[in-house]
């Protein structure tokens, strides 16, 4: 059994006890454990069940590696799924559950898949769900949903209850990884005065190092440690960070890295996860190194550990997976695990070393120690499901057979040591293949290049493939040196601390134990625990074809988990280069993609949650409209009232009650919104009849005039009201979501093309609250505010004037959008509300009525006037709308001119813009496709027009609709066919598009 | 995410302040112009592995366009000028020729 | 007695929140957007009379009380004057500036400014702009325009280490709420 040791655990204080519950039970560890150890010293090794096959899974790591004790932890709002127990600290109240099971952990229905194992090798589902097709969507996706994912998902209805946030930070060099070599480089680099950020993914400092032992310039680990982080603490320039996971590395030296605040004090106040998104000179990775499992069968029944975990579990916890351990091994390093266990006082049997030759002077300690080596022995199956009960012990070199069966409860493994290279790939940098440690590592000559071209990350220590203690410091001495000197400052040259560790033999290369393993061995020897792939399916898919390892990663999955193939990569790439018969350089890596352990969406997200998600624009009557009943369309980021609801009514009464009134009474509608840009200058008329269709510079000061604007490309990009200030100013109004990008438009051709034409321009759009004043009664309700003269003679159609309205400073404009007698007047936007009330207080007698975006559609649709983004799709040129009126043929240049010479804009059989009414009255469905003779190449019935506009209009009590149709001004009077999705085939007459006031008496009175 | 300098504001801008604007250095041609030169302003573009002039937009900062001499394949930044030239500076171009050798692109080298 | 109907008020009417720092809107503020050579004689007698201030360098603020002068792009000012003076001062500048091809406009109404104080204001403002503000790195006199979270914004210190923002009006109620999300209780970050 798993039980919590009577000493040691340099990590947890064993006078704060700490209650939580796992799976319902309530458990108790100690403050400084994590979950894991803490399960593991109340005898839970079973932490979940596995993807596939269900089979039952125990801690195998101590750290971000670990690919089977993922847990949901919290509840309700704070529920999250795959959590990992070995770097969940634990809490006072933790809730965790386990995983993938059905009803239960210890009894889970889906373990059947495990007899069905040979019915399900790699490519399974590719295989099985390929035929039928219709099964796709109605069958297999939901069979493939039900059984797919680990962890559950939150309530889609529960909110996070937790913020998140960035923070942007700026280093001359990241060091990443607190462990002695972090530290080193850290320290070696802040000497040159270089601004250092260290950061480190657990709670405490120093890494493996007091755990595995040796001494640093005579002192142990531990102590070395305590005495760098003093110093660096007192260092001005350095800034120290825990509970900060290095995630990715990126361009131009942007890191991220992930602060974890309050996993460990849920309900505190503060941000829960902080992303730092970091730009540094340089990034020195001093990540480690992972230890690689062993291949054989059964390496996955719980109890099986790697041996550099079960050594952290014994010496920073002080818990033990077993209490009679076997240790199997291909290199020197596991045997610090048997010795650490046997001074713990637990049994270990023997170490098994596949190595004929034995291991060196730390197997001598071990035999010392009374522990009996075994070299040249594999381990050739473990028995036991929920638990390791014994294991078959046979030669390396065989195929499994004459085997010695040993009873014992736990077994650490170890196939050797693969630096964390992860960081450094990420943005491009190389690695080499080292022989004698097999394993990759950073080639220095190909690192990620940074916007200078030279290398920005410098990897350091045992994330370099250094092994021994004394390699590492010095490694990460030279690391930090060379990246305070790229990031242009001078080290101090100093002699690394001295390193003293046990001298270790070479490991000898284990890829599967025994080294023939037979068919049925294989099949149970696991390379991706969570995954679930093992030697077979790897062997298999090299069989059936696949040779990239890219393509082999796809097909059986291997590395493809949550845990991205920390323990399974390289063994599995070797497994595949073995079944290839190449070397393993030759097959090569997948491809390492951030972020290095799975971060929170949250954190990814950051402020933006809730109120702040995105940026709402709002006007200056925003909250008047929002307590007026405003039914909110987005526009944009701005919001705008697509009608104003009365108690009682519906959205469509509503705007067909608007509508009615506008034309009827008065109404009113906040403009506030479209685009206003002022630009001067002495070349601002020659400037504007450039970005204008029509001519703007002969316009005269006090005048108003309707403008096209087109894109290079002759397409419609905006329109609006253009007003001549004075004699080197106008004023361009542009459409709600055009002011930004006009803006920007002005900006760029003056910028870029014709920066020596003096022009300059200015966007004021939201200087004005715009209100526009509209309907029969429209100049009533100004006269009685009183002020300015707005009689026709002194403000006539398409003329404006700056004046008062009441107490109001303002500037009015007679221009209309709805074909009504309409004034546009704008003020300071700090009046806006004010003024906005002040009408509708002043026009009550006037039978004023607010107007929303849909009154506002209907009354231009009425009057056959076009909608940015409505008649236009970014692929129509003014000519298709009938438009032609306001294309200058005076003009010799334009924007937009020379493409719409173009062969098929000058098209007879573009389509054109019509007015469409149905016969029996009825709305045409929106985007509705007119059907015509004949199917094109496709089989399809071809089409000559559609929909762009319809509405129901209140003023016309009949659908009224505009349409892009196949020589649509020569048919007029003509009925075509739109097929509706519903089924029916609408019948509507193409008619003159002015449907309201053809002559337009009523806007000009 | 790139880091670009502005030649304007002197600032070292983060690629979330800036907005791309593609091909730097393209000759208007509009009314008078063949068809064959006015499809080649309008579409003809250069997709090089390797040296690229572009323009960029400070968006979120002063505003202003300017050009950026970049590589493709490895981001490598030559150098960033002002976007009221027609051709890149002498210097620019001896940024590049110091890292690219026997660069070309277009009618520059 | 209150206010006349058309009395100004600024987009967020001087709301403020605290948490490790304080965060208010200022309230109404007035200002000049003025495009022009900056090098020309004439402007910065202009930009002198206006606001008292000489014409700003390159990213650089001048700034007392509710005059000053912030130096936007190579060819553009954000010239502060008290609100109540700003069509005066438009007016007067306007004729200083005759003849020069110059653009100045009132964006007093078109503006919203912060200020955020009282505690590590420099850490508030680096969770939302893409800015090293570290000491040393940014300092009073210096003006940034960059990007506040999801919106356009420009910053500068003042003195006491407190932080001005400026963005446009119809965001402040996000930049506001941005502003306190970001200096909410228990977020210090501790770096600077």
């Amino acid at each position: 059994m798993s039980t919590r040791l009577a000493k040691q655990g340099r990590l947890i204080d064993r006078s704060k006890q700490i209650t939580f519950k796992f799976n319902g039970t309530t458990m108790r560890g100690f403050e400084g454990d994590t979950l894991a150890s803490a399960l593991m010293a109340n005898d839970q090794m079973m932490m979940g069940r596995s993807f596939k096959y269900h089979r039952p899974r125990g801690v195998v790591a101590s750290g971000a590696e670990e690919p089977n004790a993922l847990v949901g932890l919290g509840e309700g709002a704070r529920f999250e799924p795959n959590q990992r127990a070995t770097t969940t600290e634990l809490f006072e109240g933790l809730t965790s559950i386990s995983q993938n099971h059905w009803p239960n952990l210890e009894f889970d229905v889906g373990a059947v898949n495990t007899a069905l194992a040979r019915f399900l090798p790699a490519g399974f589902y590719y295989k099985m769900f390929i035929h039928p097709q219709p099964f796709w969507k109605h069958v297999y996706e939901p069979i493939i949903r039900h059984s797919a994912g680990l962890g559950k998902a939150p309530d889609k209805e529960t909110k996070d209850a937790d913020t998140y946030e960035h923070f942007y930070a700026f280093a001359d060099v990241l060091v990443v990884g607190g462990g002695v070599a972090g530290l080193q480089a850290a320290k070696a680099a802040a000497q040159s005065g270089a601004k250092v950020l260290l950061v480190e993914q657990t709670s405490h400092w120093g890494g493996r190092a007091p755990v595995d032992g040796g001494t640093i310039d005579g002192l142990a680990p531990d102590a070395w440690v305590e005495q760098t982080l003093t110093e660096l603490k007192a260092t001005d320039n350095v800034t120290i960070r825990t509970r900060t996971m290095g995630s990715g590395v990126y361009d131009h030296g942007y890191a991220l890295a992930y602060e974890r605040l309050t996993d460990h004090t849920p309900g505190a106040p503060g941000p829960r996860h902080r992303l730092w998104r970091i730009r540094a000179k340089q990034i020195v990775t001093a990540t480690g190194a992972i230890e690689r499992p062993l291949s054989f069968a059964g390496n996955d029944v719980p109890g099986v550990m790697l041996a550099s975990a079960m050594r952290d579990y014994v010496v920073n916890w002080g818990v033990t997976p077993g209490q009679r351990v076997i240790v199997a091994t291909n290199n020197d390093d596991a045997y610090r695990t048997a010795i650490s266990l046997k001074k713990a006082g637990v049994d270990v049997l023997r170490v098994i070393d596949a190595r004929t030759s034995g291991g060196g002077a730390l197997a001598d300690e071990a035999r010392s120690l009374g522990i009996r080596v075994d070299p040249g022995k594999a381990i050739a199956k473990v028995k036991g499901g929920k638990r390791v009960k014994k294991v078959a012990i046979c030669n390396q070199d065989g195929i499994g057979g004459a085997r010695e069966e040993v009873a014992c409860d736990a077994i650490a493994m170890s196939g050797g040591w693969s630096p964390v290279v992860h960081l450094w790939s990420h943005c491009g940098g190389k690695l080499i293949w080292d022989d004698a440690l097999a394993h990759f590592r950073p080639d220095p000559a190909r690192p990620p290049l940074g916007a200078d071209g030279n290398g920005f990350v410098v990897p350091a220590g045992a994330a370099n493939g250094p092994v021994s203690l004394g390699d590492v410091l010095a490694d990460a001495q030279t690391a930090g040196e060379a990246a305070a000197n790229a990031a242009g400052f001078t080290p101090k040259t100093a002699d690394a601390p001295k390193g003293v560790s046990e001298l270790e033999l070479p490991l000898e290369p284990v890829w599967l134990m025994p080294a023939n393993a037979d068919m049925p061995l294989r099949m149970k020897a696991w390379l991706d625990f969570q995954n679930d792939v093992k030697v077979s399916d790897v062997q298999l898919a090299a069989r059936e074809g696949y040779e990239s390892v890219e393509h082999t990663k796809r097909y059986t999955t291997l590395g493809m988990a949550t845990d991205q193939g920390k323990l399974s990569n390289i063994n599995g790439l070797a497994t595949l280069a073995n079944a290839l018969g190449e070397d393993i350089p030759q097959v090569g890596t997948t491809t390492f993609r951030p972020p290095y352990t799975p971060i929170s969406m949250g954190s990814i997200g950051g402020e933006a949650r809730g109120e702040v998600f995105q940026p709402i624009r709002k006007t200056p009557v925003h909250e008047w409209n929002d307590a007026n009943g405003a039914d909110w369309e987005p526009v944009g980021h701005w919001r705008r009232p697509y009608a104003y609801v009365r108690p009682g009514e519906g959205v469509h009464d509503a705007v067909n009650r608007e509508v009615k009134n506008a034309r009827e009474n008065l109404g009113l509608l906040d403009a506030s919104t479209l685009g206003k840009i002022i630009v001067k200058g002495p070349d601002a008329g020659k400037f504007l009849d450039m970005m204008y269709t029509n001519m703007m510079s002969n316009l005269k000061p006090g005048k108003c005039r309707y403008g096209l604007m087109c894109s290079e490309n002759g397409f419609l990009i905006d329109d609006g009201v253009v007003a001549r200030m004075d004699d080197d100013t106008w004023l361009c109004h542009t459409t709600t979501g055009g002011a930004e990008r006009i803006h920007g438009h002005m900006e760029e051709w003056m910028q870029t093309e014709w920066w020596d034409w003096n022009v300059y321009v200015a966007n004021v759009t939201e200087q004005y609250a715009q209100i526009a004043v509209v309907g029969p009664n429209a100049r009533k309700v100004l006269e009685k505010l009183g002020g300015m003269d707005v009689s026709d003679a002194a403000i006539p159609f398409m003329g404006w004037a700056d004046g008062k309205i009441g107490d109001f400073d303002c500037r009015m404009f007679r221009i209309s959008f709805s074909g009504e007698l309409s004034c546009e007047i704008a003020v300071p936007a700090s009046q806006g509300l004010a003024f906005w009330e002040a009408l509708i207080e002043a026009g009550k007698e006037f039978g004023v009525m607010p107007y929303g975006t849909e009154a506002l559609h209907i009354l231009r649709a009425e009057k056959g006037f076009i909608m940015i983004g409505d008649e236009t799709d970014g692929t129509i040129i003014p000519q298709d709308l009938g438009l032609n009126w306001a294309i200058s043929k005076k003009k010799e240049d334009f924007l937009g001119k020379r493409a719409q010479q173009r062969s098929h804009m000058t098209d007879r059989n573009r389509w054109k813009l019509v007015g469409l009414e149905t016969v029996d009255g009825s709305v045409l469905p929106d985007g509705a496709y007119a059907a015509g003779e004949g199917v094109n190449a496709n089989g399809q019935r071809n089409v000559i027009g559609r929909v762009t506009s319809t509405y129901y209009s209140a003023n016309l009590d009949r659908g009224i609709a505009m349409g892009l149709v196949l020589h649509g001004p020569d048919r007029m009077g003509e009925v075509i066919e739109f097929p509706g999705t519903d089924g029916k085939i609408y019948k509507a007459k193409i008619v003159d598009p002015v449907f309201y006031d053809k002559e337009g008496k009523k806007q000009n009175v | 995410m790139l880091t670009l300098h502005c030649p304007y504001c002197g600032v070292n801008a983060d690629e979330t302040e800036l907005d791309a604007g593609g091909e730097a250095h393209i000759k208007r041609h509009g009314p008078g112009s063949d068809d064959n030169q006015f499809h080649d302003y309008l579409f003809t573009r250069e997709n090089p592995k390797g040296v690229h002039l572009e323009r960029w937009r400070h968006a979120a900062g002063c505003g202003k366009w300017f050009h950026a001499a970049r590589c493709t394949a490895t981001l490598e930044v030559f150098g960033t000028y002002p976007a009221q030239v027609y051709e890149p500076p002498q210097d620019i171009k001896d940024a590049i020729s110091a890292k690219r050798p026997g660069w070309s692109w277009r009618e520059f080298e | 007695m209150s206010d006349p109907v058309s009395a100004p008020v600024s987009a967020m009417n001087h709301a403020s929140y605290v948490g490790i720092a304080r965060v208010e809107e200022t309230g109404l503020q007035g200002m000049i957007t003025l495009r022009g050579d900056l090098s020309s004689a004439t402007l910065g007698k202009a930009i002198k009379a206006a606001t008292g201030q000489g014409v700003p360098d390159v990213r650089r603020v001048a700034v007392d009380g509710d005059s000053g002068a912030c130096w936007m792009s190579p060819d553009e000012l954000l010239l502060l004057v008290p609100y109540a003076e700003v069509e005066a001062k438009l007016a007067a500048l306007n004729e200083t500036l005759k003849g020069e091809h110059a653009l100045a406009v009132n964006v007093s109404d078109a503006r919203a400014v912060f200020r955020v104080s009282n505690g590590p204001a420099r850490e508030v403002m680096a969770k939302l702009a893409p800015v090293d503000l570290s000491p040393g790195a940014f300092e009073p006199g210096e003006i940034r325009r960059t990007r506040l979270a999801q919106v356009a914004g420009a910053i500068w210190m003042e003195e006491d280490g407190a932080f001005r923002v400026i963005c446009f009006r119809s965001v402040a109620d996000y930049v506001f709420k941005l502003l306190s999300v970001a200096a909410q209780p228990g977020s210090e970050v501790g770096v600077f």
